[in-house]
């Protein structure tokens, strides 16, 4: 299939036009519809990645509509390039995006009454944004589809509590702002090089030695801010607490993994594809004190995170921690951090959705996702908890859950460019994941409550009625997803080398430093 | 020394994992078939003990047995391997696994514990991730083994579900995780990315010594990463987890924090001392002295701590402090000897330290009582129980003839061996300890009246009970008349 790209789109496109279309008619059709173009999607998203890894030059490309001018160096028209990266992160997107839709049954229908068509529409056209995002091989594509997602994430937030409205106008402002900052940048990159093609931009600027050039120099500033805003990293995350938390359980299943994970894909993009590895991290300060930065992002996010009495509040801070990671591995620039970094993306993606569908079922199952309301909770939902605690044990890399060997890299990246602090750091946060996990840990099988008063006398006496630990599985719609999830974080590590092998195929090519010292 | 002939064989994967088919087999069986569940425990301990014991013949025969289970990293394999030390303490795990699980019926029926599925089967995970440990062939195949033996005793650990299972667990996985998470994973990926252009892979056979490479510094700072990194070794001051974890049930103190978590601690760090750096490396070592004063001071004072404790299990884990760093010292020494003799003191230990901790919950499941001055008059009431404790006692101070005295003999032989005349002046000292906090519990209870009227009224511990414990005291005697193979598995006799 050569057209394997393209249909990545087209199935979500025309799925979610018809989901819209059905919720006129009968909105029991809007659910299958939905999960139905997300399967052929996937589909086609693991058929681009076989393409991608099977080509000689390990990259797909795909001009839409065929329309092209030869006027500048890659030409105008609107081009699809899936390298081997891009297609790995996009199965990703899709992957994620089809075990949600699967997922978001019980909750779109208690949460959003009435409004199914809607909801699925704009599920289904989130993740053509971001699945868009990670394939598009154009600058200025890439901030059209920056906003697809945007404008659909803001819908899909804004649906669900009266809460949720303050927190997405919060979002609004600050993606908006992010968003229009890397728009300006491309804008002064396309005064500077003519061509809004990203490969093209890289070409001209190699070629045509800009690197000392203050325009680009602004116009790499503008783009990173605009980025890092999006990404939430410290000290941009203020909207993605409130906005995640308040917003209906399958939105932020949805979005917690991918958002942040998909912008970091584009910072990664932008330093090799756009700006090229010797501009971006050799004529420009960032590596010294980005480190530091990722130091205080994450020291802040943990604390934050700590401080947190509640499950997917205490998430979205961890992810606001994550993403110190990624950056950190990105800016310590040299091989194993990027390989890190990247391996991270995917198996943080992995590993937060875990997280986020175990909070969910804990949500549905006991109205609350309070700490006090977890207690004695593994004699009612033994297998919820496994997968939740899988997650958890992949945040804190423990092996062989893939969080391990995204730490590995990280670390091994630090050791290599000798940045200490990021190491040290990453010691910390690591051990301020034990604590936030094992505090659950010990609520949920201790029963232990806030104030360690509530113990039971021991011996098997929790002081939990009979109620709270009848066993009470979750409905299998909800625990299937779940259970995939937490096998995919497990298997990703189990194979990680496979990945890795992909991953380093693909970075060969960008001459990063590896520094052994002794052979 | 010549090559070994290397054997491919399933055994090993075999050993490994007949915990978790016990395990599926424990969780199917649950609380109301606990007949069934018992023997399934039974049936997996006895065919991992069979397994390992069934490769015998061929390690004493001087080969190795490998079995390739799958690629960590594209260049490191997680690959088990079975040479001497391994499978001694293979054997020493396994065995006594079963004598645990006859023991724990006693004594989880006894006291009407709850949960018991749970404990079964965490029970059998942890013995998995032990055997693992004990077959690994490189760092991260024992550093993945390690962690999952954290995670899997956690459960065991906090079994009451009391505020105080809570406080002993947050300490346990508090030392432990932030030592292995802290110190022991930037270690490994220091060695991993700056040894052989990124691609080493820490294997205890091909890649003794390579760690010479680097300089005196980063290899003295690389030995204390790994020495305190693997806390379960339990080495001052990072040792405090182990008495806090004296709140698990006793069969769980026994096997786990007597045999098979402490003693992993030690046989990685034993691993690191004489596979990864080598004798020849560390004897060169300038900073090497602080790993035996380390090992001598661990052992010393919490010898001096042990004195204090009233209560009987607390005694014992310190006592347990003290004989890890036996170990530690042993493998520290550098010389065949005393490597040879920490080896075998992980077996001899293990027998004996067990026994104490079988009488300490048969005492506990006869009578209620937890501290040395309560047990006045016991030995006339418990002969067995006692007695077995006395003869656990002497093999830990190291009297022949009892295997206690055969891994000392070794230690202090090794010790002469690099002419460090103060460790044996330790290891005297140290005896003395050892006598002074370990016999006064058999003498009270053996020559001390006991207080009041009901005591008289005490019998033996539930026969499940006794029989384990006579049978690892009797195992006291045995590994003293018995050690040609143990010395020849400890890589003593050509």
């Amino acid at each position: 299939m050569e057209n394997a790209i393209a249909w990545i789109f087209i199935f979500p496109l025309i799925g979610s036009v018809l989901v819209a279309l059905a919720g006129f008619v009968n909105r029991k059709f809007c659910y299958p519809i939905s999960v139905l173009s997300m399967a052929g999607s996937c589909w086609a998203g693991i058929e681009t990645l076989r393409q991608a890894m099977s080509s000689p030059s390990h990259e797909v490309s795909y001009i839409l509509g065929g329309w092209t001018l030869d006027l500048f160096p890659r030409g105008v028209g609107i081009e699809f390039r899936a390298d081997i990266l891009a297609a790995l992160i996009a199965m990703i997107v899709l992957g994620v995006g089809l075990i949600v839709t699967v997922y978001s049954k019980i909750h779109v229908e208690k949460e959003t009454p009435n409004k199914e068509s809607v909801y699925y529409s704009l599920m289904l056209l989130q993740i053509t944004g971001l699945a868009g995002i990670c394939l598009t091989g154009d600058a200025f594509n890439l901030y059209v589809l920056i906003e697809v997602a945007a404008l659909t994430g803001y819908g899909l937030i804004a649906i669900g509590s009266n809460r949720a409205a303050a927190a997405t106008f919060n979002y609004l402002i600050l993606g908006t702002i992010g968003a229009s900052l890397y728009l300006l940048g491309v804008g002064y990159l396309y005064i500077k090089t003519g061509t809004l093609n990203m490969v093209g931009i890289r070409e001209v600027i190699e070629n045509s030695k800009l690197a000392n050039s203050e325009t680009l120099q602004v116009a790499f500033v503008l783009i990173g801010v605009g980025i890092l805003i999006k990404m939430a990293f410290f000290p941009f995350h203020a909207w993605l607490p409130n906005a995640y938390c308040n917003a209906p359980t399958t939105t932020s299943c949805l979005l917690a993994p991918l958002v942040t994970k998909v912008m970091i894909y584009v910072m990664i993009r932008m330093i090799l594809s756009v700006f090229g590895v010797k501009f971006s991290f050799e004529s420009t300060i960032w590596v010294s004190w980005m480190p530091w930065l990722v130091v205080i992002a994450i020291v802040c996010a943990a604390f934050l995170a700590l401080s947190q009495r509640e499950i997917k509040r205490m998430l979205a801070y961890l992810i606001v921690a994550e993403v110190g990671y990624m950056v950190g591995g990105v800016w310590i620039y040299n091989y194993y951090g990027l390989i890190g970094s990247i391996f991270h993306i995917i198996s943080d993606a992995c590993m937060t959705l875990c997280l986020f569908l175990g909070a969910g079922i804990i949500l549905h199952k006991c109205k609350t996702t309070h700490f006090d309301g977890l207690r004695g909770l593994f004699s009612r939902m033994p297998l919820t908890m496994i997968g939740f605690f899988i997650g958890g044990f992949s945040i804190i890399g423990l092996p062989p859950t893939c969080g391990f060997f995204s730490k590995w890299y990280l670390i091994t990246g630090g050791m290599v460019s000798q940045r200490w602090e990021y190491m040290v750091v990453l010691m910390f946060s690591t051990m301020v994941m034990v604590i936030l996990f094992f505090r659950l840990i010990e609520r949920i099988h201790l029963a232990v409550d806030e104030s360690g008063k509530n113990l039971g006398k021991g011996h098997g006496d929790l002081g939990l009625t009979k109620e709270q630990t009848r066993f009470d599985e979750a409905p299998l719609i909800m625990l299937i997803p779940l259970l995939v999830a937490a096998s995919i974080v497990l298997l990703i590590g189990v194979y990680n080398q496979d990945v890795v092998n992909q991953i380093e195929i693909f970075l060969k090519a960008y001459g990063l430093p590896t520094g052994v010292k002794y052979k | 020394m010549s090559t070994p002939i290397i054997v491919e064989d399933i055994r090993p994967l075999i050993a490994l994992i007949a915990p978790w088919f016990g395990l599926i087999g424990i969780m199917l069986s649950g609380e109301k078939r606990a007949n069934l569940r018992e023997t399934i425990t039974f049936v997996a301990a006895s065919v991992q003990a069979a397994v390992v014991l069934s490769m015998l013949p061929i390690i004493l025969g001087g080969s190795i047995i490998e079995f390739h289970i799958w690629q960590i990293f594209s260049y490191v394999p997680m690959l088990l391997r079975v040479d001497g030390p391994g499978l001694l303490f293979g054997c020493v795990a396994s065995l006594l696994w079963i004598a645990t699980t006859l023991y724990s019926i006693g004594y989880m029926r006894g006291l009407h514990e709850h949960a018991q599925t749970r404990f079964y089967s965490f029970f059998a995970l942890s013995l998995s991730a032990t055997i693992g440990v004990a077959f690994s062939a490189n760092l991260l195949t024992i550093y993945f083994f390690y962690e999952m033996l954290s995670v899997s005793t956690f459960p065991l650990v906090t079994h009451m579900q009391d505020r105080e299972a809570r406080t002993g667990g947050r300490t346990y996985l508090g030392y432990l995780l932030f030592t292995s998470l802290c110190l022991l994973l930037p270690a490994l990926s220091w060695c991993y990315v700056w040894l052989d252009g990124g691609k080493m892979t820490m294997d205890f056979l091909a890649d003794t010594g390579k760690i010479g490479h680097f300089s005196q510094t980063e290899q003295i700072v690389l030995l204390f990463l790994f020495t305190y990194g693997f806390a379960k070794a339990g080495l001052m001051p990072l040792h405090s987890w182990l008495p806090g974890a004296m709140v698990a049930p006793t069969p769980v103190s026994a096997l786990l924090h007597a045999v098979a978590v402490v003693k992993v601690g030690v046989f990685c760090v034993y691993r690191v001392y004489a596979d990864i750096y080598g004798t020849e490396v560390l004897s060169k070592l300038s900073g090497e002295d602080w790993a035996m004063i380390i090992a001598s001071a661990t052992i010393l004072i919490s010898s001096l701590i042990a004195l204090s404790q009233d209560n009987l299990k607390r005694r014992l884990a310190f006592s347990t402090i003290g004989q890890l760093g036996y170990v530690v010292l042993g493998a520290a020494i550098a010389t065949d000897r005393g490597q040879g003799g920490a080896v075998l003191h992980i077996a001899m230990h293990a027998c004996g330290k067990i026994t104490l901790f079988f009488c300490a919950g048969a005492i506990f499941v006869a009578t209620g009582k937890k501290y040395v001055s309560q047990l006045r008059g016991l030995g006339r009431r418990m002969p067995i129980t006692m007695g077995a404790f006395m003869i656990g006692s002497l093999s830990v101070i190291g009297l022949p003839p009892l295997g206690g005295f055969i891994s000392k003999w070794y230690l202090a032989l090794g010790a002469l061996d690099r002419d460090a005349m103060w460790v044996v002046v330790v290891l005297l000292i140290s005896s003395l300890l050892n006598v002074f906090y370990l016999l006064p519990v058999a003498i009270t209870a053996f020559f001390r009246t006991e207080e009041s009227e009901k005591d008289q009224k005490i019998k033996e511990a539930p026969w499940p009970c006794v029989i384990p414990l006579a049978l690892t005291a009797l195992g006291c005697f045995g590994l003293f008349f018995w050690s040609d193979a143990l010395l020849k598995l400890a890589e003593l006799t050509p």
